[in-house]
Parts: C-alpha cells; structure tokens; sequence
C-alpha cells in the first residue's frame, strides 16, 4: 500500500504500547492499512520495566532495555510515557471492580489507562485508540463481559478498537465510518499464544517481550504480601512513590508489628537504601563487614537494640560475642552500640515479609 | 538556542526519560538539554527516546556514580 504522509484525511489512532507482544501486533495490523498511530505508555510506579535492575549490582552490567520504547523503534512510531503514578494511587486503594489474584486491580487499572489515553487522544487531536487486549486472554480485564466495562467506564466509548479481536466484538466508529477495515481485523480469542506467534512470524518479528504473569509488580505474590503488610502495619491503604520502590529492595523483616527492617541483600542495595537515610532510621555494623539496614517504623530503643541483634546476623561477624552497630537517626545523629548477634534459631521465619 | 540542565539523579527508569520528554518538550529546536542521572539504564533509554521521537544524543559521559547525556531537540510538534 502507498501512504502519503501529508494526507490531512489520513486518520490518527494512539494506541497502549506495553512492551508486549500483543500491543505491537495491534499497531502494526493498523500500520498496515495506512493508519498513522503514535503510542502511549504510563508509569504507574509497579511498572516491571526499569527500577529493580537499575538497583542490583549483578544486574547492573547488563542493564535491561525499556520495552515499550524498543516495541515504539521496532514500529518506526513515536511514543509518550506519561507519569500517572499520583493518579494511580486510587486505583491500587481503592478498586471499584476488586483485585486478581494478588493486589493486581486489573480491571479498574484498564480502565483508568484508557481514560487517561481518551484525554491524552482528544487534547492532541487525534481520531481513536487502540489496545492489544484479546477477548478471553486474562482472567479480570480481557474477558468477554469486561471489555465492554472498559470501553464505558472510560468514556472512550465506541472510540477503542482492539484490533487483535474486533471481529469477535460489535463494531467500532473507527470501523462504521471506513478508516479501518474489519475485514482485515483479527478474531484471536483465548489464553493461547498461537495466533499472536503466527502472526509475530508473518510481520517478521523475532524478538519480542512475552510478560507472563502481567505487566506489573501487583500481580507478584511477593511483592504484594510486602504491600499489604505495609498497609496492616500502618492502620491504613496509604504510599508513596519511595514506599513503593523500597518493596522491591533487600530482605523484609517484621519482628514486631511497629517495625520492620529492610536489609540490603548486596552492595548495589546497600549504595541504593543509603540515599534513603533521611527518611529512615538506619544501621550498619562497624566492626565488621556487613549490609545496611533501615527502619521503617515507630521502634524505641529497646527494639532499636533488638533490631540491631538481629542485624549482625547478617552480617560477617554473626558468631562473635558482639558486634558493634551504628544507629543513625534521620537528623543525623548517631550511636554505637555493641550487641550480641542473634542465633539462627532465634530469627523465626514468620519475619520474612 | 538555549542550553538548560536537568537534574534527573536518584531517579530511577523510566522516570529519567519522562522527566527528558517533559522538559524536551518546552524547548525549541536545537536547543540543548544536559541531563544528569545516576541510573544507568538511561544510557539505553534516553537514546531510544530520542530515536524515535526525532532528538539527537550529543554525548553520554559515564562516570562511575553519575551519567551525563547531551540532547539536541529536533522538530517538535
Ligand atoms: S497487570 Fe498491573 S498494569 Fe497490567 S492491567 Fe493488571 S494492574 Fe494494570
């Protein structure tokens, strides 16, 4: 097909790029019948791209590519990240529809995103959007029942195409008015991946992101027993952007409700936590080698003690009679004290957040 | 033609690139920004940014700790 790039009748579509495969699939269906599109992406502050492995050393060396932007090269389009990570917060504490499987509010998360896009696609004039969801493919968001939620409650209405399903799905103003054509959409449906690999392979795709579980931290049953504690501990579903990325960092440990240690499992979480020592009281062992520690918390100076015991274990001189540690309030004041490490028996494993 | 300078440290991917595109955004063709970061993950992001969205990378100085990467906007739009 020819396209003229200065046809001012040639429509306009911005479309959800995640970094999966299923997003690239739907714009590159579009580019084929001359669609212009233009992708966006959110920064909700779960996102999997970027922050852990910009933290751990190990993983420093290799530094892993943004998805989204390397799908955004892949098709020849622009695209927009937007942070809508304040925004979001309602939609983590408060989800209208519920959560998945773990903290994931899969349902409202959609939602908001398509509303957010819906905005973003009338202040930059452009004509409608598109998703790569695919009726059947998760168990909240992408089923027969809940697409049509999605397409209301954002108020994107009859304006968002999914191209990957849209046969299977009543049609679109996009479609009605002939700037796309149906026939030439998809009928995938389902958990398999099969269509998607074809035709991945037809378009000449060969590396490609497959997110398995979703596309952010919420669906991590770790990550997420880490935020309800958080929330348990605090009396309310309250975070900030520092909370929330700290979760992915070092070994949690809550010996008593009031507190909890975080300790850097390594040295690039140790340069990591170090530029939170304001916020937090802070530890770290002096006389012999080990990793940092903060606290998060309300912990007086006995548990200060306690969680200074249970810190030297961690660290090289966990058999000695005593190691010193140094407590560093958020002001900056600090002091050494020495204590006995606790004995492996002594740390139970219910701490482990 | 202006020079300005954003301080991106302490923030971690892909807030660097967001904070790029913000300010990029305000700014007039070949004018540059000089961004600092610490994460090292712009030094993949911030010209993949750039690539797609028409904005040249000038130079990328690595330093153990701290990254420093020269952009000159291109067409707006
Ligand atoms: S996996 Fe995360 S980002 Fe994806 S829809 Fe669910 S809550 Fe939203």
């Amino acid at each position: 097909m020819t396209i003229n790039l200065n046809d001012k009748t040639r429509r306009k579509a911005v479309a959800l790029v995640s970094g999966g495969l299923d997003s690239m699939l739907a714009v590159k269906v579009l580019q084929e019948q001359g669609i212009y599109v233009e992708g966006i992406n959110f920064f909700t502050g779960f996102c999997i791209e970027g922050h852990t492995h910009a933290i751990r050393k190990k993983d420093r060396d290799k530094p892993k590519r943004n998805n989204a932007l390397w799908v955004a090269e892949q098709l020849g389009i622009k695209l927009h990240i937007l942070d809508v990570s304040e925004d979001y917060k309602d939609v983590v504490i408060n989800p209208k529809h519920g959560y998945g499987a773990n903290l994931n509010p899969c349902l409202d998360c959609k939602g908001f995103m398509v509303k957010k896009a819906t905005a973003w696609m009338r202040k930059n004039d452009f004509d409608f959007l598109v998703t790569g969801e695919v009726v059947g493919q998760r168990p909240m968001s992408q089923r027969k029942d809940t697409l049509p939620v999605i397409s209301r409650e954002s108020g994107a209405g009859d304006l968002l195409l999914r191209p990957l399903c849209a046969k299977l799905l009543p049609e679109t103003l996009p479609e009605r008015e002939g700037w796309v054509d149906r026939e030439q959409l998809l009928d995938f449906s389902g958990r398999g991946r099969k269509p998607q690999i074809l035709l991945a392979e037809k378009y000449g795709f060969k590396e490609y992101a497959q997110p398995a579980g979703g596309c952010c931290f919420l669906t991590d049953a770790n990550y997420s027993s880490k935020l309800a504690d958080l929330w348990q501990a605090r009396g309310e579903k309250t975070y900030d952007i520092d909370d929330i990325v700290i979760l992915k960092v070092g070994r949690h440990l809550r010996p008593k409700p009031h507190f909890k240690l975080i300790i850097a499992r390594e040295e690039g979480e140790t340069n990591f936590l170090r530029g939170y020592r304001k916020n937090y009281i802070s530890m770290n062992t002096v006389s012999h080698s080990g990793p940092i520690s903060l606290i998060d918390g309300k912990p007086d100076d006995e548990d200060l003690e306690f969680a200074a015991r249970l810190l030297a274990r961690f660290c090289s001189g966990r058999n000695a009679d005593f190691v010193t540690v140094k407590v560093l309030q958020r002001n900056g004041e600090s002091t050494n004290i020495n204590v006995k490490p606790l004995t492996a028996d002594e740390i139970l494993q219910e701490w482990y957040v | 033609m202006s020079e300005q300078i954003l301080d991106a440290r302490n923030l971690l991917c892909p807030l660097p690139v967001i904070r790029t595109q913000n300010q990029v955004e305000t700014m007039s063709k070949g004018d540059t920004l000089c961004v600092y970061c610490t994460d090292h993950g712009v030094i993949n992001d911030i010209p993949a940014w750039c690539r797609i969205n028409g904005h040249e990378i000038l130079s990328i100085d690595e330093q153990e700790y701290e990254i420093v990467i020269r952009v000159r906007v291109g067409e707006c739009r």
